[in-house]
């Protein structure tokens, strides 16, 4: 390989060249969005904003801390994610411990019945139907109690624990006195932090960026989510804005300008959590991933 | 009773996870007999009175039937030929580059927006192709073009959702095809280069072959998955201008079932659409099975 032909240079360089578009492509659109929004809005809309900030503004920012439907949802979506990955985690550890034990009688049959629901479900109105007659519409419950425990989740961690926990050590253990939890808490769980950390942060970004039971099972704005009032000032406005025809757009209206800073700002500040997280996201989604390709 | 004195305290710490699959997901299952019932709300799921298939009879002969199979398989079927190739052609280029930090961040980069959410993938769809406000079109104008009205011409909303979709999850996809072209037996290349065969040659007859069980499972997953074209993303992009192109069978359902309140005619709805999608995953796998020897069972 160190003495590539001369077609394979070219290929190489073709590559490199098609990586390099992809890279743009890809990027663009976020360096973008992270210009725009503190760009002068009028910039923006006419098309005088290409890569870098044009005319430094923080109107979005200041507008989006002083609105307080903004710092609700903000709040909300903390909740509901703290409260819910710690649900995830539970649920997902309770379950995969016991089935990764080889002597644990009835695993066939459990993982059986968790896996089958991985290709059935009864759809979202009878879902709906139940969330209703348990009386969880307009709670946090109606968030993270069906969505309590994911079974892929499940088999991933099972399959973590079986790999990379010597049984020979869970034995000792109980050889020591050690009861079955407390072998979980004191050996397995501390051998388990990367597999814990992609629990978290599976679950996690996953509540973060959800809006569908919400939209579903929530009425009162003072619960709603981030995403919801994200979905209504990003998509909404902008969808009436098109179906109308949006002429009025071009004027200079004070209102409507700010408006276009707020979206670009608020995507901004959306993601803010998840751009810190990412270098962890990285790296330990991907070790999530590669574990479920080996069973799956 | 021996088993169950030395496990006691696992079948405790599993009995929650098995009530929830219980409550959330049998109990549900059971539900779906609405299908066949007219839902009366003070009778319960159990008390309606059953009405055999009519709910099915009445979407088989609804105006939209055809319009929402038309528009489910045909978001499918564009993102199976598009956005179906594109991770695994990202992953083969990937797997090419020796310099490693530039190989880190290609994939850095693509990455990066799986993690963004629905609501701000659409978000950001909808400000980039804003007719006059959006930098998409500002580029067209640039070039002497018309500014297109992406999200209001019907035309249109089949293409930017599957590009859109290419660009938020190509990089993401490729992950499982580079760990399987990690597993490739680099004695294979050596000897191939040693054979005179060029980069390209090797490519198509060592990698792609290497990671065909790969993407055979996927495949297999993706066409299972035909008439399960997802609510979250088609429901945001939808508005009542594209309709005509972008009303699926999930939005169809959220529609008629949450927001009308027809819950026996939804339900219906809804469970038509995953026996379909059942039946097609047997098929195909039966057949992947029979061509190529991998099957998901």
């Amino acid at each position: 390989m160190d003495h590539p032909t001369i077609g394979d240079r070219i290929s190489g360089a073709f590559i490199y060249a098609a990586l390099a578009v992809i890279l743009v492509l890809v990027l663009y659109p976020l360096i973008y969005v992270l210009s725009a929004s503190v760009s002068e809005p009028s910039s923006v809309i006419e098309g005088r904003m290409w890569l870098f900030p044009v005319d430094l503004t923080f109107t979005g920012y200041n507008k989006i801390f002083h609105n307080e439907e903004v710092l609700i949802g903000y709040r909300n979506t903390i909740l509901y994610t703290v409260v819910g990955t710690a649900i995830n985690l539970f649920m997902t550890t309770a379950a995969a411990y016991p089935l990764s034990r080889k002597d644990f009688a009835g695993r066939g049959a459990i993982t059986a019945i968790l896996v089958i629901t991985m290709f059935f479900s009864g759809g979202l109105i009878p879902t709906y139907l139940l969330i209703k007659s348990l009386h969880m519409i307009n709670t946090i419950w109606a968030l993270i109690l069906p969505g309590a425990v994911s079974v892929y989740n499940i088999i991933i961690m099972r399959t973590f624990f079986q790999m990379s926990i010597p049984p020979e050590l869970q034995e000792a253990a109980a050889i020591d006195g050690c009861g079955n939890l407390q072998t979980l808490w004191r050996i397995v769980l501390p051998l388990s932090m990367p597999i814990l950390a992609v629990m978290v942060l599976f679950y996690s970004v996953g509540h973060w960026n959800s809006y569908f039971n919400a939209l579903i099972y929530l009425s009162e704005r003072s619960k709603f989510p981030l995403q919801l009032f994200l979905r209504e000032i990003l998509v909404k406005g902008e969808v009436d804005n098109m179906v109308q025809g949006g002429a009025a757009m071009i004027g200079q209206d004070q209102q409507i300008l700010d408006a276009e800073i707020i979206k670009y700002a608020m995507v901004v500040v959306a993601n803010v959590p998840i751009f810190l997280l990412y270098p962890f996201l990285q790296k330990y989604f991907v070790k999530g991933i590669m574990i479920g390709a080996i069973k799956g | 009773m021996r088993v169950f004195r030395k496990y006691w305290d696992l079948y405790l710490l599993i009995l929650p996870v098995l009530v929830y699959v219980l409550v959330f997901h049998y109990y549900p299952m059971f539900g779906l007999q609405i299908a066949f019932k007219n839902f009366v709300a003070v009778k319960g799921i159990w008390g309606s009175p059953w009405t055999g298939l009519d709910h099915f009879q009445r979407f088989f002969d609804s105006y939209y039937f055809w319009r929402l199979i038309r528009n489910t398989l045909g978001i499918s079927l564009y993102e199976l030929a598009v956005g179906f190739p594109a991770p695994l052609l990202l992953a083969l280029m990937i797997h090419e580059v020796r310099h490693r930090s530039f190989r880190k961040f290609v994939q850095t980069v693509t990455y990066a927006p799986h993690f963004l959410s629905m609501v701000v993938l659409v978000g950001m769809v909808l400000m980039f192709l804003s007719p006059q406000k959006g930098v998409v079109n500002h580029l067209i104008t640039w070039f002497g073009g018309e500014p297109i009205s992406f999200l209001t011409e019907p035309e249109w909303f089949k293409t930017v959702y599957v590009l859109s979709g290419v660009w938020q999850s190509a990089g993401w996809g490729s992950i499982i095809y580079l760990a399987a072209l990690a597993g490739i037996d680099p004695g294979l290349h050596e000897a191939a280069i040693i054979d005179g065969a060029s980069r390209l040659r090797r490519i198509w007859h060592i990698n792609l072959p290497g990671i065909m069980p790969t993407v055979v499972i996927l495949l297999i997953l993706n066409l299972g998955s035909l008439m399960g074209v997802g609510f979250e993303k088609v429901y945001l992009m939808q508005n009542s201008l594209n309709k005509e192109s972008s009303d699926v069978i999930a939005t169809y359902v959220y529609q008629s079932g949450i927001l009308g309140s027809q819950y026996s005619f939804s339900a219906a709805v809804g469970l038509f659409n995953s026996v379909v999608n059942f039946i097609l995953l047997v098929i195909v796998n039966a057949a992947a099975r029979r061509l190529n020897e991998t099957s998901l069972w």
